[in-house]
């Protein structure tokens, strides 16, 4: 591991990114993207607990027995979950009842044990926080990408600032009612992902399969 | 895939036999600490940040009054404008008040329902809440010359996953529905969730509870009931157990086991 800090912190944002890259952390994406205040929300929420457990796994790595490492990364993250929910529900009540699941369920977002396993384990412990401070800004960066999109264009505003005034309330802006249903961020991420990919071709998968050529009998 | 995804444990591995053994000793150990550590933590915060959470809760009600009696706007001063609202703990079975038994600035009527000395156990329960408290604290508002203008009552029951808690306000003749709102469930986002969604909680505001014979007719369905749209509210596309709990919940609670003694007493002119 000859990274340095700034690597492990920049790597993750496009070169390496949690989601595009690694497809990781999907489901939380579709979910939480239709308003950009709540993506932002999940983004922090997200990236102080994968810097944190990594951090935390990372300090205790070398005492961590290797038949029990899983469940203790879980417990780690488990707790700092329900930190980071307890903490939401006492100072930004409204936007933990729109998320409150969600939060929940970061503990099973695979981006945040991908790192505690893949990297945490084996990184003294800044290395580490950074890393996760990397990976989660990645994710968070994806969220913000699909939350502009779905929310300019879904409902006319960005972070509840109108910017194209819906018919509804008087303007001439038709919103995409599509854009707000979970489906639009699959096919967001989707077409980022191309993008990416097509800007760094390096980023595309090797085939798996050939499809082969057989002579007609 | 990339090399950071699939675990790669041979580093780790490795290390760790080098170091002292992974021995059952040192397993359950390390199990026990981190465990005690995480649940010290864990614990400490959830007491600490309660009493910010519990004012959260409350205010949080309040909003849900306002906003169900239509005074709501965002950045008014909450208790203030909740301070104009009337609260009254009310006997159900009678229809009276008994603020002189409980003051209603405190009776928790939530709580009351698992008390077996304030509630009663349900034997027809179609809202699923198993036991009903015995007395409820609704809410009054009047308009500037004290007439009485809405009447706020909070409902609850059971939807698809959860108990969804709200309240219902109901025009001074006790008939005409003004909103409804729920501020508190577990219903799937984007399906049984939609209960939120303010175009459907529209759908409430002029409905009537009651035919002119008297009869409870009120109904959350898929189609149009006989008794004609009055009295109709349209489901929730793709969220019929949660239509069909509000629908049940509200019938419960409009209907004699609920509030009818007191929208009898309130048709009658007596409050």
């Amino acid at each position: 591991m000859s990274q340095t800090k700034k690597d492990l912190l920049v790597d993750p944002l496009v070169d390496n990114n949690p989601i595009t890259l690694q497809v990781l952390g999907i489901c939380s994406a579709l979910a939480v993207t239709s308003s950009l205040q709540v993506a932002f929300v999940m983004a922090l929420a997200v990236t102080s607990v994968t810097a944190f457990s990594s951090f935390f796994i990372s300090c205790l790595r070398n005492q961590i027995p290797s038949s029990i490492r899983i469940i203790v990364q879980m417990v780690i993250i488990a707790s700092l979950v329900i930190l980071v929910d307890q903490i939401l529900k006492a100072y930004a009540f409204e936007i933990s009842k729109t998320l409150s699941v969600f939060v929940g369920l970061i503990i099973t977002n695979c981006i945040v044990m991908g790192r505690a396993e893949a990297f945490a384990m084996k990184n003294p412990p800044v290395a580490s926080f950074i890393d996760g401070l990397g990976n989660g800004m990645g994710y968070g960066l994806i969220l913000m990408l699909v939350g502009v999109i779905r929310e300019l264009f879904g409902s006319g505003s960005l972070f509840g600032v109108t910017i194209l005034e819906t018919v509804n309330n008087g303007g001439w802006y038709v919103p995409n009612g599509l854009l707000l249903l979970p489906p639009s961020a699959f096919f967001i991420i989707g077409l980022i992902i191309w993008a990416f990919r097509t800007w760094k071709p390096n980023q595309v998968e090797e085939r798996e399969y050939k499809i082969q050529q057989v002579e007609a009998h | 895939m990339s090399d950071t995804q699939s675990p790669e444990p041979k580093g780790a591995i490795a290390r760790f036999l080098a170091a002292p053994p992974d021995s059952v000793g040192k397993t359950i150990f390390i199990a026990v600490a981190v465990c005690l550590v995480a649940s010290m933590i864990v614990s400490a915060a959830a007491v600490s940040l309660r009493p910010v959470q519990e004012a959260n809760k409350l205010k949080d009600k309040q909003i849900n009054v306002l906003q169900v009696a239509g005074v709501y706007e965002p950045g008014i001063d909450v208790a203030e404008a909740f301070a104009a609202f009337e609260p009254h703990v009310l006997d159900l079975a009678t229809g009276e008040f008994v603020d002189d038994q409980f003051d209603p600035a405190t009776f928790d009527d939530i709580a009351a329902a698992s008390d077996p000395e304030l509630s009663e156990p349900l034997e027809n329960d179609p809202a699923g809440i198993g036991r009903k408290a015995k007395y409820r604290v609704i809410y009054l508002l009047r308009d500037e010359n004290g007439a009485l203008d809405k009447v706020i009552l909070p409902i609850h029951g059971y939807g698809l996953w959860s108990t969804l808690y709200g309240f219902i306000a109901l025009e001074e003749n006790g008939n005409d529905i003004f909103g409804l709102q729920f501020y508190q469930h577990g219903e799937t986002p984007g399906l049984g969730a939609e209960v939120d969604n303010p175009r459907w909680k529209a759908l409430w505001n002029g409905k009537k509870l009651r035919d002119d014979a008297g009869d409870l007719q009120i109904t959350v369905a898929k189609t149009m009931p006989a008794a004609g749209p009055d009295f109709y509210i349209d489901a929730l596309a793709g969220a019929t157990l949660t239509t069909v709990g509000v629908d049940n919940l509200v019938k419960f609670w409009m209907g004699d086991a609920g509030y009818a003694p007191f929208l009898a007493k309130l048709q009658a002119g007596e409050i």
